[in-house]
């Protein structure tokens, strides 16, 4: 039971409280290139999740065989196998997305968040709870990209998932699938997720304040 | 004597050289085997869907035809080529049902208003014209450039169009034959698409045989192309 | 101008890595806010890209053409090997420049740029020369970007005025935006001629 709650935990903290996007900040390079419609985000979100699950378990099953002067070499040959695993395959069987993300798919090796992961937690954690992790910060991703994707192609295109949303008199705003609308978007998301954190400290100071009252 | 031992844990601790070559070599054989293994199972697949949509874009050049074939410039002469080289700069013949001869589809491309521009367009060489053209990439503005492809009354521009002399882009409503319509608010992507046929033609139409001397279908049981294109 | 010309002006302004395809985000935002260690941070990504464009190259044309599949796994490891290489032996053999730029190129060698730069030469079918004035194009706008960031960045920090929880990355995203934003009118530049 005990055990359940920390996989729980480990999930959650990756999915909202230490989001890999909205809270630390990792893996902008994917994320605002593909974020142009919503779809684009699932695909890169899902690709993202596959590769970081993947080596996930591989490094949390082999750590203890692998030395670790050799292990972020270890890593990046796991993580760009994968990622070749998932280009092709995407190429194969999703040729129009595949072409619409483009050279982004080779890049996801390159996406801090996926090594920092092999790094800080599964090649010191038992699989379980890598997987949890993993779990949870590939939904975190996801959850960002798809997002971010979904605000930028309501107000540049009026759609969401290729279904329009208002009558034929929108004005689309063009910039926010433009590069420029990905870093503002982006932006004002953590703004909005800093106000959140300020206002969550807030309350517990008060709620500590509280206790040392009574 | 306490330093002595943690210096002789710390070298124990450490794993040798063939330890660390071993581990990186077993890595990187494992990691080779499944990438031979996922190429070697989507290879098929993806050469397909690169058949069908180059096959597509040629299709949608040049109307009535449901046969192409590759062809290369080699010394001088234009010759029917079914394997992938390198560096090579193809052309495609289409043929209608009966085997004859429809026109050329031209690959081109060229800066357009963002980034490079590559266009696909039918060249009809017995009359000397454009009959049609599609953009196989670009990057112009959503909303305004990208209607070169997305603006059916500007693709259609190009469905009879004399090159010579060169193709110019006009605002002010096209009168001659070799005049396609700019679209307002995206001038510039209009005539670089016009610039970019124009560059096209300035290279291939000298090349071209004479209307009448291109190459004849020639029908070959190994390319899955003209197999697929037949059952289509 | 033919088209080295567009390909270089092209990747420094009109199509800049970091403002339009948002490649090396990470020192874009993490390594701008002094003006003088952006610049040479942004001096030491152009010898790195040159030398990718190099590796690139020589793997496209030598190696990848029999084993199109090993293109991803070997551009990082002979890019990484190679610029591991060369940071020795400028440590050996200068000193100076190791400590200007050599603390850099660790950081550049795992940064999405590289990789993005040796990956999109390959798609866009260049060749040697080709890929080396991509690579000056790339590195040289990578440069101007980050050193109009970190020149913009200094400015603000002098503000004291600003709200504490509009400041960092969020911040720095929207200053991002408007800079992309005006490189957005170099588009046409080329064309229009």
């Amino acid at each position: 039971m005990a055990k359940e709650q920390l996989a729980y935990d480990e999930f959650m903290k990756g999915l909202w409280r230490e989001n890999p996007v909205f809270v630390q900040v990792l893996g902008l390079c994917p994320l605002l290139a593909v974020t142009n419609s919503a779809i684009n985000g699932l695909a890169m979100g899902l690709a993202s999740f596959f590769v970081l699950l993947g080596s996930s378990i591989l490094v949390s099953l082999f750590k203890s065989y692998i030395p670790k002067q050799v292990r972020i070499s270890c890593f990046i040959i796991i993580i760009a196998t994968f990622v070749t695993v998932v280009d092709y395959t995407l190429a194969a069987a999703l040729p129009v997305i595949h072409k619409e993300l483009g050279a982004f798919i080779p890049l996801i090796v390159a996406n801090c968040l996926i090594l920092g992961r092999m790094e800080a937690f599964a090649s010191r954690n038992t699989l379980r709870m890598s997987v949890a992790d993993a779990f949870g910060m590939g939904a975190g991703f996801l959850f960002a990209l798809v997002s971010l994707g979904a605000v930028r192609e309501i107000l540049g295109v009026g759609e969401l998932f290729g279904i329009a949303l208002f009558g034929a008199n929108f004005e689309p705003w063009v910039i926010m699938i433009l590069p420029p609308g990905g870093f503002i978007t982006l932006g004002v998301m953590l703004l909005y997720f800093n106000w959140l954190e300020e206002k969550k400290n807030k309350i517990d100071k008060q709620l500590a304040t509280e206790d040392g009252v009574n | 004597m306490s330093e002595d031992k943690v210096e002789q844990a710390a070298v124990a601790d450490e794993p040798s050289p063939a330890r660390l070559i071993g581990t990186l070599a077993i890595a990187g054989l494992v990691s080779g085997v499944i990438i031979i293994a996922i190429y070697l199972a989507t290879f098929e697949t993806i050469k397909e869907n690169k058949a069908r949509e180059l096959r597509e874009a040629v299709f949608r050049v040049l109307p009535n035809v449901s046969k192409m074939q590759k062809l290369l410039l080699k010394e001088g002469k234009l010759e029917v080529s079914y394997k992938e080289e390198k560096g090579e700069e193809p052309i495609y013949a289409g043929y209608d049902d009966n085997n004859t001869f429809m026109g050329y589809a031209i690959p081109s491309d060229g800066p357009g208003f963002a980034d490079t521009i590559s266009v696909l367009y039918g060249y009809r060489p017995s009359d000397r014209k454009v009959i049609g053209m599609w953009i196989l990439a670009s990057r112009e503005t959503p909303g305004l450039g990208d209607k070169i492809y997305k603006d059916a009354a500007f693709v259609a521009n190009f469905d009879d169009l004399a090159i010579e002399p060169p193709i110019v882009a006009t605002k002010r409503g096209k009168s001659k034959p070799n005049e396609i319509d700019a679209i307002t608010g995206a001038t510039i992507s209009s005539v670089a698409v016009a610039r970019i046929i124009n560059k096209g033609n300035d290279y291939w139409v000298s090349r071209l045989p004479e209307p009448g001397a291109e190459p004849a279908y020639v029908e070959v049981e190994t390319p899955p192309e003209a197999e697929d294109a037949q059952a289509q | 101008m033919g088209d080295l010309g567009w390909i270089f002006i092209s990747t420094l302004l009109i199509n800049n890595f970091v403002l339009a395809y948002f490649l090396g985000l990470c020192p874009f935002l993490g390594v701008s806010n002094k003006l003088e260690v952006s610049f040479r941070l942004g001096l030491a990504t152009i010898f790195v890209m040159v030398v990718t464009a190099l590796c690139a190259w020589f793997l496209n044309t030598y190696v990848l053409i029999h084993a199109p599949y090993l293109r991803l796994i070997s551009f990082i490891v002979v890019i990484a090997s190679v610029v591991q290489l060369i940071e020795m032996a400028i440590k050996k053999t200068s000193p100076a420049l190791f400590r200007a730029l050599g603390i850099f190129l660790p950081l550049i060698t795992t940064n999405c740029a590289i990789l993005g730069l040796a990956i999109f030469a390959t798609n866009k079918g260049y060749g040697l020369w080709e890929g080396l004035v991509y690579a000056l194009g790339a590195g040289m706008g990578f440069t101007l970007a980050i050193v109009l960031m970190a020149g913009m960045r200094q400015e603000v920090e002098k503000v004291n005025a600003m709200p504490k929880l509009i400041r960092g990355f969020a911040f720095n995203l929207i200053i991002s935006g408007i800079l992309s934003m005006a490189f957005m009118g170099f588009a046409g530049l080329f064309s229009s001629s």
